[in-house]
């Protein structure tokens, strides 16, 4: 289905206040998990079972010898046409929302091949929890979407870096967006757009941002 | 904030600069980042690249303390360059004013200066006035003692080159900044700034605010929409707790603390106000015997008359020159000569520079009564480290506190805006609001007062203590009425009769003779005649589609959501910016916010008035006699910095500041063992020392331990890796952390040297999680800005090694 929901993620707006990832672990009811300071500001460290929604930080210089800093609010992209659930080929354990197209997962993934379903993700997203073997990653807050509310993540964002909505109007969005950026920022881009739900724009080559972040 | 929040969106060029808006201040950027959407650009100076720099569309670095030599060198291009807006400069300003011929500055000191005191006699920092008493002006700017021309000389000696010299900013990006910033010295554009402790928490902290004011007045930006000066405060309710006199210098709604030298009210309204000669200055502060008054009878109530001077000799007075302020109140504690310690919502063991002598002051200290959420390292600093429990004879209370969401009450923002808000949950246990524990308590010193007398007893049995409901509790509603004041008899004013017990509905209805009381003039009406609560209203109509919102929640003062408004207009009451008019003069009245001041614009002599109403002569101060150091913003270094001289004159520090010389009060200046300059900061997840947030696992989770962040140059000369456990160390203390190596910090070129910049935070502490840490302000010292006493936390001397 190409129709239903998307989310689009500015990170030309974001200034990493960590408010969706915070929001996230509320809403979804996930505990702060044990950290150490590893040299920089992105804790968790990755992803995990219990950390759907992680802001990567990641810096260098431009070529004007000045630092950059980029920011990349990461989730699940609820693909179109998902990997993850062509792959476990069993609808109990990885099924699609047929209003928003969410992609979830359910307990049933602790009976799928873990590294396999990982693997078939372009943008490295689910993580296994090591005591249930259950797959966890991003609901697209359905629970909050069927009661009429926008995403935990969406709700949290002060700067209107997430915004939720109908895909037809977000996409439009993303193009307007971008053709603004590109004026100053050349290689301004809607990553992905035309196969995700969960569509990000950043004004740099995507792989300054997270190794991950294109497909 | 002479402005609000929403009005950022309005400003064309947005100053970022002694602030991290982005990580300390998340909602700002909603309005930083609508200003972009419409072209507004956005710069920020920062020794540290932040998230706030990473939305900047110019970032410029600057070694921490030397924010006056960068603007210092803006003053000078902006005079230069004629970039500044003339006829607000002429009009608004005193830049034509004569300055006193006994005024001069020669190698970094002014007329005046005592170096025994280390203050200044400041007879000779004032303008010349006639026969009249007027001030003496020449509007063709050409005498060579007028304002503006004193100005460009003072400012003659901070060269870009110098100033690059001195800040290790590059020339380039200081000419950038510059032309971009002072581009708004136009009719039609608006700069702003927003800043907040990178700016204050200096020796110079109130001189790197006042500096940024001269630019605002010189480019037009002040009281017009987008621009201002505007103070991002750091707690939801500091701009409240400031305006209710949480600091020691005054009383509520600025009103100035009585000295030992004032025993009568008339001696002290004696020194409260100047006068002015001229019949068209507002000079709105000669209200003050109504303001001082009308809190008295709110105070005392019936027992308040004028025979007594409305109880005036009951209010406690320090000696004349005495400072009760935070660093000085610790230095007596330290010697032993303060017994006892209240300590509300706060955490001083980690929060107060020199912590470690903090935490040794409270040893010597009979009791310590704490109230908080949580436990903290004040609350348990008996335990800490290097403490043995035996050993420590203070006895420590710890009382639960209810948490802000736990009570009623109003907070007010940093743009004035007193916001009512409701209990969301009942506080658990026998928990109380501090508003409870203060009712309590004092209800129960009066009691005993009553019982057993004790000495002078009389401002303490004659306090009006009437804020409690039916059921014995404190009631925030009755606080806040008593703070907007009453009519305390049936008043005519104007031919309009206000009846007695109804609440006064402006300042400008407030008595000299005992007629009415308020908590704080500033907040009369913020209730209405019948008593409605203003501050709870929630309705978004936007006349003037600027954003105003003058129906939601109420703002000090009178509903004014902009300060001096009136400079917005020209002397005719036309708006310089129609396409922002926030006033307008039409028709003989005002239409758009509530002015400052009903009177027409100044070019009607006879009822006109000028537009900085606060000030005695109406007009704006680019010089003036009101800071400790200096009429002109003058560039010192850091008490403790890395070179031996100053760069700009002979004079090194500020020569203002007052020294503390305990003997754990050391200071290393261009010492080698400590040869990186510190600063220090919050980050977005913690909030202050962390007392609140280190409980919360979300935010430990994000950011969980102590950190220090230096550069890949530094990190390479000291062998230090990403991630390495290292020791950074002051003259007064050490502590361990987590080297984050950045190319966020980079090494300044300072003069012919290259001076490495290392920055923490403060938001740990020893107590919990365990090992996150001991905090940032064992390395912080002891020394405070000179006319506030705000502490020197953003600019030190240390050392940073690998752990072995």
């Amino acid at each position: 289905m190409s129709e239903g929901k998307s989310i689009l993620v500015d990170t030309s707006r974001c200034t990493a206040c960590r408010g969706c990832q915070v929001a996230c672990k509320q809403w979804n009811q996930l505990p702060g998990t044990q950290t150490k300071n590893w040299g920089s500001y992105q804790n968790p460290a990755d992803l995990s079972a219990q950390t759907w929604k992680l802001v990567r930080f990641a810096e260098g210089k431009k070529d004007n010898g000045k630092p950059y800093w980029y920011f990349f609010s990461d989730q699940c992209r609820h693909c179109i046409e998902p990997p993850c659930k062509a792959t476990a080929g069993y609808e109990e354990a990885i099924s699609q929302d047929a209003q928003t197209g969410a992609v979830i997962y359910s307990a049933k993934t602790s009976e799928l091949n873990a590294k396999e379903i990982v693997d078939s993700c372009p943008y490295n997203i689910p993580r296994q929890d090591e005591k249930t073997k259950a797959l966890f990653k991003c609901t697209m807050c359905l629970d909050r979407i069927s009661n009429g509310q926008i995403p935990a993540c969406v709700k949290s964002c002060p700067t209107g870096a997430m915004v939720f909505g109908d895909r037809e109007e977000i996409l439009e969005k993303a193009q307007k967006r971008v053709e603004q950026l590109k004026k100053t920022y050349p290689k301004a881009q809607a990553i992905d757009a035309d196969t995700v739900r969960v569509i990000y724009i950043v004004t740099d080559d995507p792989s300054k941002y997270h190794q991950y972040a294109a497909s | 904030m002479t402005n609000h929040w929403i009005d950022l969106q309005h400003a064309d060029c947005i100053l970022i600069m002694g602030s991290n808006a982005a990580e300390n201040h998340p909602i700002s950027f909603k309005w930083v980042l609508r200003a972009k959407d419409k072209g507004a650009k956005i710069i920020n100076v920062d020794p540290r690249f932040t998230r706030t720099s990473s939305q900047a569309d110019v970032y410029a670095a600057l070694r921490s303390g030397t924010d006056i030599a960068f603007l210092g060198g803006m003053i000078k291009y902006i005079l230069d360059n004629n970039k500044y807006f003339s006829d607000y400069v002429l009009n608004y300003t005193n830049a034509a004013c004569i300055v006193d011929e006994k005024f001069n500055f020669n190698e970094g000191l002014f007329s005046g200066y005592d170096p025994a005191t280390r203050k200044y006699d400041k007879s000779s920092w004032v303008i010349k006035k006639d026969a009249k008493g007027l001030p003496e002006k020449d509007p063709t700017f050409k005498n060579p003692r007028c304002v503006l021309q004193m100005l460009k000389k003072h400012y003659s000696r901070y060269t870009i080159e110098k100033v690059s010299e001195i800040t290790g900013t590059p020339v380039d990006d200081l000419k950038t900044v510059y032309e971009l910033y002072s581009a708004t010295g136009v009719a039609d554009k608006a700069g702003t700034i927003m800043y907040a402790l990178g700016w204050t928490q200096h020796t110079v902290g109130s001189q790197n605010i006042r500096t940024m004011c001269m630019i605002q007045l010189l480019l037009g930006n002040i009281g017009i929409c987008g621009g201002g000066v505007n103070a991002l405060r750091g707690e939801p309710n500091v701009q409240g707790s400031t305006d209710h006199a949480i600091l020691t210098h005054i009383l509520p709604g600025y009103l100035k603390a009585p000295a030992a030298s004032q025993p009568t009210l008339q001696a002290y309204l004696d020194k409260a106000f100047v006068k002015s000669a001229d019949p068209q200055s507002a000079n709105w502060w000669q209200n003050y015997p109504k303001y001082i008054t009308s809190l008295l009878k709110s105070w005392f109530g019936d027992k308040a008359v004028k025979d007594n001077d409305f109880g005036y000799r009951w209010l406690p007075k320090a000696d004349d020159g005495y400072d009760s302020t935070l660093l000085s109140m610790v230095d007596r504690m330290y010697e032993g000569k303060v017994k006892g310690f209240f300590v509300i919502g706060q955490n001083p063991a980690c929060s107060l520079p020199n912590a470690g002598k903090v935490r040794e002051a409270m040893t010597h200290l009979d009791w310590l009564v704490h109230a908080n959420i949580f436990d903290n390292e004040t609350a348990s600093f008996w335990k800490g480290p290097g403490l043995d429990p035996k050993k420590v004879k203070t006895e420590v209370f710890l009382l639960p506190a209810a948490a802000s969401m736990e009570k009623e009450g109003s907070m007010t923002n940093s743009g004035r805006w007193a916001q009512w808000k409701y209990k969301a949950y009942t506080p658990p246990g026998d928990v109380l609001s501090v508003g409870d524990m203060i009712y309590r308590l004092m209800a129960n010193i009066k009691k005993l007062y009553s019982s057993e007398k004790g000495a002078f007893p009389d401002p303490i049995l004659n306090l009006s203590w009437d804020y409690a409901d039916a059921k014995g509790m404190f009631d925030p509603v009755k606080v806040a009425k008593a703070i907007n004041g009453y009519f305390l008899e049936d008043v005519t004013i104007a031919d309009k009769t206000y009846k007695k017990g109804e609440c006064v509905l402006s300042f400008a209805l407030l008595q000299a003779d005992g007629k009415t009381s308020s908590g704080n003039w500033l907040y009369a009406g913020s209730f209405a005649q019948d008593g409605t609560n203003l501050m709870a209203r929630r309705k978004k109509d936007d006349p003037t589609g600027l954003g105003l919102y003058p129906q939601w929640a109420w703002c000090w003062p009178v509903n004014r959501r902009v300060l001096y408004n009136r400079a917005s207009v020209d002397v005719n009451g036309k708006p310089y910016n129609p396409k922002r008019a926030l006033l307008a003069w039409v028709d003989g009245k005002w239409v758009g916010d509530v002015p400052d001041g009903p009177w027409p614009p100044m070019a009607d002599k006879e009822k006109g008035k000028y537009p900085f109403i606060m000030k005695p002569d109406g007009i704006s101060s680019l010089f003036g006699p009101g800071m400790a150091e200096g009429p002109f913003p003058e560039h010192y270094e850091p008490l403790e910095g890395p070179l031996a001289r100053n760069l700009m004159s002979a004079q090194l520090n500020n020569p203002a500041i007052k020294l503390f010389t305990k003997d754990c009060d050391k200071f290393s200046g261009c010492d080698p063992r400590f040869p990186f300059v510190c600063t220090t900061y919050t980050s977005t997840e913690h909030w202050c020392t962390g007392a609140i947030t280190r409980w919360q696992s979300w935010l430990t989770e994000a950011q969980p331990e102590a950190y220090v962040e230096i550069s890949h140059e530094l990190a390479e000369a000291k062998g230090i890796k990403n991630g390495d456990r290292v020791k950074v160390e002051s003259i007064r203390g050490s502590v361990k952390c987590v080297a984050m190596v950045t190319t966020r910090f980079r090494p300044f070129k300072i003069g012919d040297q290259m001076i490495h910049q290392v920055g923490m935070t403060f938001n740990y502490g020893w107590l919990f999680p365990k090992d996150c840490g001991d905090s940032a302000n064992l390395l912080t010292p002891t020394v405070g800005d000179a006319n506030t006493m705000t502490p020197e936390y953003k600019a030190f001397m240390v050392n940073v090694a690998k752990e072995v």
